[in-house]
């Protein structure tokens, strides 16, 4: 732009001319262009206070037309729900393999007061505790008489308990719709469901999440809307699961026992069909973990999957299998089994110091369980090999089943393998598993020799996992299995026509600091059923048993285990829908006579 | 001779003073600002008494004392519309110094009243909140100082008007009181706009703006659960927003009926930051619109007005007051609708509160005595165009 100047050269000349002021000249242009300026800002003024003018009038419009469209729509009974996503109730039902409810959902209340709306406070709180005993009199009156404006009272009640409330006929205590988890079954496999607890919470609805077991372990997916409510199909059979709570329970009691456990598992597909631990508790009423001592003696704790214990003899099996699968033996070779034996200042003893050498046939060894001759064969194993088959067999990781108290239960391993260690392991000291493990080991050893993973699903396919051991040397340590309890430790755990086989373990316990104590033993009888087509394996493991008939209170498994393991196997083998073999008796049938 | 015999006829310089007022106000506007003040009653009427009953006192005490603090209010904005513009730019200068230097004092002589925030004066009978009448005062001062600056050897207000802003959201901040801060940002930024800013300065400034509101979110915890609460996508029923949203739809189109609502039951703020819902609840949209288009007249008709003035300094003072007035509705309005994020800002005119009232008085009369009708030296102004 060109600005004309303030002082232009030729009327200034001009006036100078005329004797005029030249100054007067620029005063007035500089009024020109003072007024030009003012003009020109007034006209961008105009056009903005325009823009203003109309960009308050669209808001104003918008802000009529929201409140237009506000009006117009729907009210909405202020309701509880938390900002974010909308708490979902419905969580599936869990059942047994043949769908059988073992878990599912109830209507109920929760019970709340809002201390503002409460009209006899005292009275309220009186006739509450009259109802609720467990509620405290003074701590309610305090409560309703504070600040709060909301409260708690009862997180479930039942239907009785609503109606007494309901005739207190006080404002100011309310009711609020909720789901609880109900098992029906009640004890009935507790430590499998865990229990639930009740998550977000508001007045209209909560959430229910599971606190332990499978509960917690598919919680998300128990909680999945997209599942559609399916319910979650465990691998539990709940008749079998019934009968052997029983047997166990009533045996555990024979036995003197202070625990139990029992895992009944498909040799083939790795799914637990029973899982039972002693002492149990009712998931509907979930009792709060222990505040001190050990927690192995609460009812809450999970001796099947997080006992870890020394398994003691059982183990003797896997020696004598890896043994046959090398080719170092087989079931007919003699070992040296004399009694004691001496490595370096270690002495090797068989139980009540007898001597079953000088020599034994390998399956003689299992069958008379004898320390030394395992021991022998495991040196030749070596000490590389033997851990590469008990890793194998899942010993050093914990079980991969599903239930969250799984992954904390890692076997107790030594913390170097020395050459003793090797011969302590062979006849299952010196490391710890859980009954689960031995379980899942004896259905990978027996199965025809294909590994199994310990599931709680049902639906398992037959394992065609990596292979253990041969076919013919899982075959061989049925036969050894078959012959413990047909002639040899466990011949208690004859069931006729079911052809069981197993193996005894008497481990004594170990002090919690260090040692061993002398009258206190883990018995665990491992086992498998039918021998000769083996469907399923039983671990039956008591805690500190002692049977009292004879003249000195007897402890080995052999005595206590055993007779347990075969009753339950004589109850529940017909549930199983296995057919016992019976061999004709003599004189059955048409006997042909001459004449 | 005559005059020598009887003295001169006492001559007027003008025209009298009530006339002169009468027949240049802006009629229109000052109907509006009256009718809000009604409407301010009638709604405290609805509103207020569950907080009588809750705090223990006359059922309309409420109302008794917004009618005496609305007359007072009137009182102080008929007087200011009668000023000249020179005087109410002398006087709204002082009193910005004043209502500033109180503002400063507060975090030593201030109270609370348990809300958090150190923003009121309590005097017993009652309470003086200092932001209020800063905020004309500080509108007054910076449309000076920008004014100032269109003049040619003028001084630079526009970055004096700026400087002074800052320190003056600076202690507002502190309070904190976002809500009056933003408002004296937002009307520097218009009489800013008004006066020529340059666009390119614009964009960063709105940058600005928003980098400051990301600061404030993350460093101040009720900046960011309000904002929080506003972007969440479902409402929670059983916050202010809740209650007000679903009184609006309570209401409908005609309302549930006189005294009926149940929103000012359960709201804290319904005689304040929400009094909107309330009136939408009992009296429907019908009313909720009437306010709306009433106050959209007042600033609509204030900026038309305005558009015409030839005095700089009266230009950006009025744009700068009925922006002000008029933003405030509208966040208290677009709040209770949702369209905001939550900020407690009063309905001018309509909310309960003694200090907004007085000062919104006094700045709807300073809007009335800038709006007046003056000579604008039009015919000059075509007269000079033609020699030019």
């Amino acid at each position: 732009m060109i600005r004309t100047p303030l002082r232009p050269l030729a009327r200034i000349l001009e006036a100078r001319a005329k004797g005029e002021n030249p100054d007067a000249i620029e005063r007035e242009n500089l009024r020109l262009r003072h007024e030009q300026m003012r003009d020109q800002s007034r006209s961008r003024a105009e056009g903005r206070l325009l823009i203003l003018g109309v960009l308050f009038f669209c808001a104003y419009a918008a802000v009529g037309a929201r409140m237009g469209v506000l009006a117009a729509s729907e009210p909405h009974e202020p309701r509880a729900a938390a900002s974010g996503a909308a708490i979902t109730a419905q969580r599936a039902d869990i059942t047994d393999r043949n769908g059988r409810i073992l878990a599912t959902n109830l209507a109920t209340h929760s019970l709340y007061a809002q201390p503002p709306m409460m009209i006899d406070k005292e009275r309220a709180a009186k006739a509450l505790v009259a109802i609720f005993p467990d509620l405290k009199e003074e701590k309610l009156l305090e409560q309703f008489t504070g600040k709060r404006k909301f409260l708690w009272i009862k997180k479930k009640i039942s239907p009785e308990q609503m109606q007494l409330v309901h005739d207190i006929g006080d404002p100011g205590l309310l009711f609020g719709p909720r789901e609880m988890r109900l098992y029906p079954n009640g004890r009935l496999a507790a430590h499998v469901l865990g229990g639930f607890g009740f998550g977000r919470e508001g007045v209209h609805s909560a959430e229910v999440i599971g606190t332990a077991g499978v509960e917690k372990a598919f919680d998300d997916y128990l909680r999945d809307p997209a599942n559609g409510g399916q319910a979650l199909r465990l691998s539990l059979d709940l008749s079998v699961q019934a009968a052997t709570r029983r047997v166990l329970y009533g045996g555990m009691k024979l036995m003197n026992a202070k625990g139990a456990t029992a895992v009944m598992m498909d040799a083939h597909t790795g799914e637990i069909i029973t899982l039972v631990s002693l002492p149990d508790f009712d998931p509907n009423d979930r009792p709060r973990p222990l505040l001190e001592g050990d927690q192995s003696d609460s009812p809450l704790f999970n001796r099947a999957v997080q006992g870890v214990y020394e398994l003691g003899s059982t183990f003797k099996i896997f020696t004598a299998a890896q043994a046959i699968e090398l080719g170092l033996a087989n079931a007919n070779t003699l070992v040296d089994a004399d009694a004691p034996m001496k490595w370096g200042k270690h002495k090797i003893r068989e139980f009540q110091n007898k001597n079953y050498g000088p020599l034994l046939s390998v399956t003689d060894v299992i069958v008379k369980s004898s320390n030394v001759g395992t021991a022998k064969m495991a040196l030749q194993i070596g000490a590389q090999r033997q851990q590469d088959f008990l890793r194998e067999l899942g010993f050093f990781e914990a079980t991969p089943v599903e239930l969250v108290e799984a992954p904390g239960a890692k076997p107790l391993l030594p913390q170097r393998w020395a050459d003793i260690t090797t011969i302590t392991a062979s006849y299952g000291h010196g490391l710890s598993a859980s009954p689960l493990h031995l379980a899942t080991a004896y259905a990978s050893l027996l199965n025809g020799g294909t590994k199994v993973k310990p599931t709680l699903l049902a639906g398992g396919r037959p394992a065609t996992g990596e292979r253990v051991v041969s076919e013919q040397t899982s075959a061989a340590s049925r036969d050894m299995l078959r012959a413990v309890v047909s002639r040899g430790t466990a011949s208690f755990g004859d069931v006729p026509g079911y052809s069981v086989g197993g193996k005894t373990g008497t481990a004594d316990k170990p002090k919690p600091r260090g040692g061993y104590y002398k009258d206190k033993v883990i018995a665990t009888f491992a086992s498998v059923f039918p021998t000769d087509d083996p469907k399923y394996v039983l671990v039956v493991t008591l805690d500190e048993p002692e049977e009292t008939s004879g003249a000195k209170p007897r402890r080995t498994a052999g005595w206590t285990a055993v007779p347990v393991a075969a009753e339950i196997i004589r109850r529940t083998a017909p549930l199983l829908g296995l057919r016992p073999e019976i061999e004709p008796q003599p004189g059955f049938g048409v006997t042909l006579t001459g004449n | 001779m005559t005059e020598m015999v009887f003295g001169t006829v006492p001559m007027r310089a003008g025209e009298p003073v009530l006339p002169r007022w009468w027949r240049t106000i802006d009629k229109w506007t000052m109907s509006c600002i009256l009718l809000l003040f009604g409407v301010g009653l009638l709604l405290g009427l609805a509103s207020s008494p569950p907080l009588a009953a809750r705090n223990g006192l006359a059922p309309f005490h409420y109302v008794e004392r917004q009618a005496f603090f609305g007359s007072v209010a009137l009182m102080a904005m008929f007087l200011t519309s009668m000023m000249s513009p020179d005087l109410v730019r002398r006087l709204g200068v002082m009193g910005f110094f004043a209502a500033f230097v109180a503002l400063a004092l507060l975090p030593v002589l201030g109270t609370d009243f348990g809300k958090g925030a150190v923003r009121w004066y309590s005097f017993g009978f009652a309470s003086v909140q200092p932001s209020e009448f800063l905020k004309p005062g500080f509108i007054v001062l910076a449309a000076w100082l920008m004014a100032a600056n269109q003049e040619v050897g003028g001084p630079p207000g526009k970055a004096f008007s700026f400087a002074i802003a800052v320190v003056v959201v600076g202690f507002l901040a502190m309070q904190p009181d976002f809500g009056q801060a933003a408002l004296i940002l937002f009307s520097w930024g218009v009489m800013y706009f008004v006066a020529g800013a340059p666009i390119l300065l614009l964009i960063g400034m709105a940058g600005l703006t928003i980098f400051g509101g990301t600061v404030a979110y993350h460093n101040s915890e009720h900046f960011a659960r309000r904002i929080d609460g506003f972007l969440s996508p479902d409402l929670d029923p059983r916050t202010q927003l809740g209650y007000a949203t679903n009184a609006i739809r309570e209401g409908g189109f005609f309302g549930v009926g006189v005294g009926e609502g149940q929103v000012k039951q359960s709201l804290p703020d319904a005689h304040t930051d929400f009094i909107i819902a309330v009136a939408a609840e009992e009296y429907g949209l019908l009313l909720v619109l009437a306010i709306i288009m009433i106050y959209a007249a007042i600033v609509v008709r204030s900026l038309f007005r305005l558009m015409k003035e030839r005095d700089p300094f009266i230009r950006l003072a009025g744009t700068g007051l009925a922006c002000m007035f008029g933003v405030q509705a509208l966040i208290n309005m677009g709040v209770a609708v949702r369209l905001l994020p939550a900020k407690g800002m009063t309905l001018p005119f309509v909310s309960y509160g003694g200090s907004s009232l007085i000062a919104g008085g006094i700045a709807v009369g300073m809007l009335l005595a800038f709006t007046r009708t003056r000579p604008q030296g039009e015919i000059g102004d075509i007269l000079m165009r033609k020699g030019r």
